[in-house]
């Protein structure tokens, strides 16, 4: 079935050599990288995780709201989301697959990444979640790929893919958990060390991820002969309408513990975050705007008569996706580190190599997207 | 068969390609040597026999920094006896003092990647030597 | 033939994958396992910060420590290695600190470095057990040969006592002690309590270098030890007690 991307559409190619350029200037950076060291990027001694790892934190997401659209299908038959779970699936691969690069290009010695396997680490969370990531991406890439091609066949898929289906949905909610644990463990980072991280990450996870599907799906209808439905839209609309609900009412059960109680160790973080300890204000318009677009996109999809217009929605969704990236690839790690254990402020910012990195990482999960979505649709259209 | 005469041609190019190595050296005549090693040192044993630590140091090496690092067991005690500290820069730099002229030279005629085990390893145990190098790398 | 293909590439994955994970489970069973309860020594220091301030701007324990381990000086905020160094009251007891305390406790600088904790959070968060807390003696030690360079054991310490090599640390080390190894760029260090000097029966350098004879070293096992005598009969603290990491560097303050 691979064959069919590699027949396309002058678009096609377009995008495909574009992806291939954006992949080339990271990878060469990458490679500068390598050899100077992570000198390049702007981490350091306190804030020592940065851009890699918060967009590593925000890709889990929406690689675990591939759930979204397989469950209400698999497990309560809902017929609209028919045609879209491959492409929640196919999604979920590319993210997770993005996320294992960008924890690659954080590491320090690389080369010695088979260490994780080598000595495994039960007691560390870093050993499950490497656990987790393999089993979701063997999972999905197996069950879309059999999937598409019993459909290709247009017999139905073989019994075995039922369990997988199955496993894989609470596998997901597992990989974003356990993700959230790596943070809500460690006792020294009163900004991370709260039981509602993971429900706050899976919060975000569901509303950013169906409406990065939800805009794949407008340029998927605008751009191919693939027409997810009216209903598909519309239902994962609300799914986002409530996840995002969901997520601003669970900022506001945060700020509360943190203001009401006045302990200093936790109000510290969010004086930072929304109005700058002395002069260090690097996050504060940011946060601003993150909290701008998370009430306007609110405000968007709560309401049915603009939830239901194509524009509307279109935005909606955008808002969402930036105000989401805002809190959750870039503010959540970076405040953990801010202040530092010694109640020292340093801030953050990140360097050009390490945004072209980033940016080289993010071309090749769309590469591997479009590559696997020009099957879907290939395969669709042979049978229409 | 169709374009006989190219598949044919494309198959002598890549044997003569897989087989270069041979035939390069055997004309260049650069791997008919043996590597001149200079030991470094006037002792005349080393922590075992020569032909022991040819085929094992590299096993050695590898067990020394496990005891050592992750076991705290630093003393080493040969087939004959005698003690030595498990120190790779201590122990054998302390005698092969010349690392670009012992360790080196084999592994670079052998075509054996060297491991890194120099980008933290000093190569000798003089302070002036370590200085020169700094400014050199 | 007997097998088709399919059948044939369904066998060899699941080969593979039994015969990969069955190395890893044997790997991780034979893995030695760090036990607290029957440790034979347990070291730890009594920092005596009284003696510390009657000397004045004296770095010697950070010299001395920083020229024994080839620690390099890179003067940015950001990218500096040190394994021990001076912080305020303020900085290194944050929960511990408050309006009306002494002034001479309020300005003069406390010491501070890895705490070689009872129950460490790095070690319990490292992927590949490169950090490890060693069985013999409670130190909590750094294996430079595999370390990943993945910094979770940066985020999991609450004393913001580790470093990393952002870059080759080679050509900002000042003077080579060639006893003692450098590190390479990738790598998280810290103090590592001198363990290569324990080993041939001396104090750490800190102890060694101190000018007012501030820190006390010893086996907290070892109830007629110096430092057991010194702990009990002096009022001591250590930093962020409340997280029950349990640290096993006393300061008088």
């Amino acid at each position: 079935m691979l064959e069919k991307a590699l027949t396309g559409s002058r678009k096609y190619w377009l995008l495909v050599f574009s992806l291939l350029a954006i992949i080339g200037v990271g990878f060469g950076t990458y490679l500068y990288q390598l050899r100077e060291g992570l000198t390049v990027t702007g981490m350091g001694r306190d804030v020592s995780w940065g851009l890699y790892i918060g967009q590593m934190t925000f890709l889990v997401g929406v690689a675990a709201s591939a759930v979204m659209v397989v469950l209400p299908y698999y497990l309560h038959n809902y017929k609209a989301f028919g045609k879209v779970t491959i492409l929640g699936e196919f999604l979920a691969v590319a993210a997770i697959t993005m996320c294992a690069l960008m924890i690659l290009v954080d590491l320090g010695q690389p080369s010695r990444g088979i260490n994780i396997i080598l000595y495994p680490s039960p007691k560390s969370v870093m050993f499950w979640d490497l656990i987790s990531f393999a089993g979701y991406f063997t999972l999905n890439i197996v069950i879309g790929w059999t999937v598409l091609g019993a459909e290709k066949k247009s017999v139905p898929p073989p019994k075995w893919v039922k369990p997988l289906i199955y496993i894989s949905i609470p596998w997901a909610v597992s990989i974003h958990t356990v993700t959230a644990f790596l943070y809500s463990g460690l006792g020294g980072r009163s900004f991370w060390f709260t039981a509602i991280l993971a429900p706050r990450f899976l919060a975000s996870a569901f509303a950013a991820g169906p409406s990065l599907l939800i805009l794949l799906m407008y340029l998927l209808r605008k751009h191919t002969s693939f027409n997810a439905g009216k209903d598909a839209f519309q239902t994962l609309a609300k799914i986002v309408t409530y996840a995002m609900i969901l997520n601003v009412f669970f900022v506001f059960l945060e700020l509360f513990t943190a203001l009401y109680s006045g302990v200093h160790e936790h109000i510290l973080h969010f004086e930072y975050l929304y109005f700058g300890l002395g002069e260090n204000t690097a996050a504060v318009f940011s946060m601003w705007l993150s909290a701008a677009l998370a009430v306007f996109s609110l405000i968007l999809l709560i309401n049915p008569k603009t939830r239901q217009k194509d524009g509307f929605l279109i935005l909606a969704c955008i808002s969402v996706f930036i105000s989401l990236w805002i809190e959750k690839g870039m503010a959540l790690v970076v405040t953990g580190f801010v202040p530092n254990p010694l109640d020292q402020v340093v801030e953050y910012f990140p360097t050009v190599p390490e945004v072209l990195i980033t940016l080289g990482v993010y071309g090749i999960g769309f590469f591997i997207l479009t590559v696997l979505y020009k099957v879907v649709i290939s395969v669709r259209d042979s049978h229409a | 068969m169709y374009d006989t005469s190219k598949v044919l041609a494309g198959i002598v190019i890549f044997l003569l390609l897989l087989t270069s190595p041979i035939w390069y050296n055997a004309a260049t005549g650069q791997a008919a040597y043996t590597p001149e090693l200079n030991l470094g040192t006037d002792t005349t044993h080393c922590v075992e026999s020569a032909d022991f630590m040819r085929a094992n140091h590299m096993n050695m090496l590898d067990d020394w920094r496990m005891e050592v690092v992750r076991g705290s067991s630093r003393i080493y005690t040969s087939s004959d006896g005698k003690t030595f500290e498990k120190s790779l820069t201590n122990t054998c730099i302390g005698c092969h003092s010349k690392q670009t002229e012992f360790c080196q030279k084999c592994h670079d005629y052998a075509g054996v990647a060297s491991p890194n085990c120099w980008n933290c390893h000093h190569k000798s145990l003089d302070v002036n030597v370590l200085a020169n190098r700094q400014s050199e790398e | 033939m007997g097998i088709n293909r399919r059948s044939f590439l369904k066998l060899a994955g699941l080969a593979s994958l039994s015969g990969l994970s069955a190395a890893g489970v044997s790997k991780a069973v034979s893995q030695e396992t760090a036990s607290l309860t029957d440790k034979k020594i347990r070291w730890g220091m009594v920092f005596d910060m009284r003696k510390c301030r009657e000397q004045n701007n004296c770095t010697a324990c950070i010299d001395a420590c920083h020229k024994t381990h080839n620690v390099p000086d890179i003067k940015s905020v950001k990218e500096e290695i040190k394994w021990i160094w001076k912080a305020k009251f303020e900085n290194a007891f944050p929960t511990q600190t408050h309006e009306f305390i002494s002034e001479s406790v309020k300005n003069a600088p406390s010491a501070v470095l890895c705490n070689h904790c009872e129950n460490p959070p790095c070690v319990q968060v490292c992927p590949t057990q490169a950090t490890f807390k060693r069985d013999s003696d409670g130190i909590v030690m750094m294996d430079f040969h595999r370390c990943i360079g993945c910094r979770y054991c940066m985020a999991g310490c609450p004393y913001g006592a580790r470093s990393f090599n952002w870059k080759d640390p080679k050509p900002f080390v000042k003077e080579i002690n060639p006893k003692f190894p450098l590190r390479t760029k990738g790598v998280v260090e810290k103090c590592n309590l001198c363990a290569e000097r324990i080993a041939k029966g001396k104090i750490p350098a800190c102890v060694e270098a101190c000018k007012g004879k501030a820190i006390i070293f010893g086996d907290l096992n070892d109830p007629e030890s110096e430092i057991r005598k010194v702990l009990a009969e002096n009022d001591t603290i250590r930093r962020k007690p409340h997280l029950h990491t349990l640290p096993n560097i006393y300061y008088i303050m």
